[in-house]
């Protein structure tokens, strides 16, 4: 930790959220004041842009062409490592997850206690509604997660995560574009980070239409599952290990 | 099963096993993206299940009227190269795409900085608007952002 304040930075990929990110964007600069934000426009068709740009609250990026959740997060990696900020938080532009979430989010990072903090929707907290073949999904993922990095991590898709400077620096060069979320876990577990995951609350999408069609779950979570073992049996990165 | 035979079985089933062994060696120097060390892996099982399994290949050729069941693995692995080279000639028109985009981009982006960072107005063009297309705004709160 550096002796100032550590500087704080929100990453929002954005893809077609003209309807909800200017509220996502002002909620979260409302109940988290200390971070910076930048929204990265993974190749938008509509407004979303200028409608961030209209707040006056947030960088953007725009990114010349679409590069998929994983390329844009990354994208925002790369600004976080290059403008030497000491912790990012990724946030979902669609207002699913909440801004008053995002102090239990860094407090084990400002903490020094984990590398990376997970926001989990399935530890406990009831306040989302879910079907019963993403609870199987979960328990699934669970057993592999704890199989693979000896942890046991209860929601790997969740995009509510906060990282340190060092996981910054990592993922700024490796970050899967497939699945990222998920295979995520398993790289940064394989790789020597610290992964806490926590219990946080969220919510139902705000606006727009989700790109994860749940109609497709159950081949989307061989996919996924296959990418993660995949994704296990890579070497380490020697010079980045922690 | 005559010797020949035989020999084609044994140097199939060496020849999946080191397939397989090359793709998994080049996942774990990470050379390989998901997708597509799962597709050949997945060829690989498939070549290294048909040489083993003799009687499989065997129904196929006189399924699709193959005298010589080996040849019959032949057409079966050359599908597969068609069908690969396919998808290969697909991925490579889109990446075509996205490359040209991002050239273009990086020229205007260059025209824009030469301008932004030049004294000297470029000759027969009227010197540029103070608004530039691309603003950054950004509010820092307690750091400074350098652009």
């Amino acid at each position: 930790m550096t002796n100032s304040a550590p500087r704080l930075l929100a990453i929002v990929p954005a893809f077609n959220e003209e309807e909800a990110i200017g509220a996502t964007i002002r909620t979260l600069k409302a109940n988290a004041p200390g971070f910076d934000i930048l929204v990265v426009n993974d190749g938008s068709k509509d407004h979303t842009s200028q409608v961030v740009r209209e707040t006056g609250l947030a960088a953007v990026i725009d990114l010349p062409i679409n590069l998929g959740i994983g390329g844009a997060v990354q994208t925002g990696f790369k600004y976080a490592t290059r403008q030497g900020y000491d912790l990012a938080v990724q946030f979902d532009a669609d207002g699913q997850h909440l801004a008053e979430e995002v102090e239990k989010l860094i407090a084990p990072v400002l903490a020094g206690a984990a590398d990376v903090v997970l926001g989990s929707r399935f530890l406990g907290v009831d306040t989302y509604k879910s079907t019963a073949l993403r609870r199987v999904g979960i328990r699934i993922f669970r057993l592999v997660n704890s199989l693979l990095i000896k942890q046991s991590i209860t929601d790997n898709t969740s995009g509510f995560r906060a990282y340190n400077r060092q996981a910054l620096e990592f993922l700024s060069e490796y970050y899967p574009s497939d699945y990222p979320e998920p295979e995520a876990v398993i790289l940064l577990g394989r790789n020597g980070f610290t992964i806490r995951e926590i219990a946080v609350a969220m919510q139902e999408r705000q606006g727009g239409v989700t790109s994860i069609n749940l109609r497709r779950s159950a081949y989307y979570m061989v996919k996924v599952l296959l990418a993660i073992i995949i994704t296990y049996f890579r070497d380490p990165i020697p010079q980045m290990r922690r | 099963m005559t010797v020949q035979t035989i020999r084609i079985q044994i140097i199939a089933v060496i020849g999946s096993l080191l397939l397989l062994a090359l793709v998994i060696e080049l996942l774990r120097k990470r050379k390989l993206k998901e997708e597509y060390t799962l597709l050949w892996l997945l060829g690989g099982v498939t070549f290294l299940t048909i040489s083993v399994f003799r009687s499989l290949l065997d129904r196929f050729a006189v399924l699709i009227g193959v005298d010589y069941p080996p040849a019959a693995l032949f057409l079966i692995l050359l599908m597969g190269v068609f069908l690969m080279l396919l998808h290969f000639s697909l991925l490579f028109s889109k990446m075509s795409e996205k490359i040209k985009a991002l050239a273009q981009e990086v020229a205007l982006l260059k025209l824009e900085l030469d301008g932004v960072r030049s004294t000297v107005s470029i000759p027969n063009m009227s010197s540029p608007a103070p608004t530039e297309p691309f603003e950054a705004t950004i509010i820092p709160t307690s750091s400074t952002l350098p652009l």
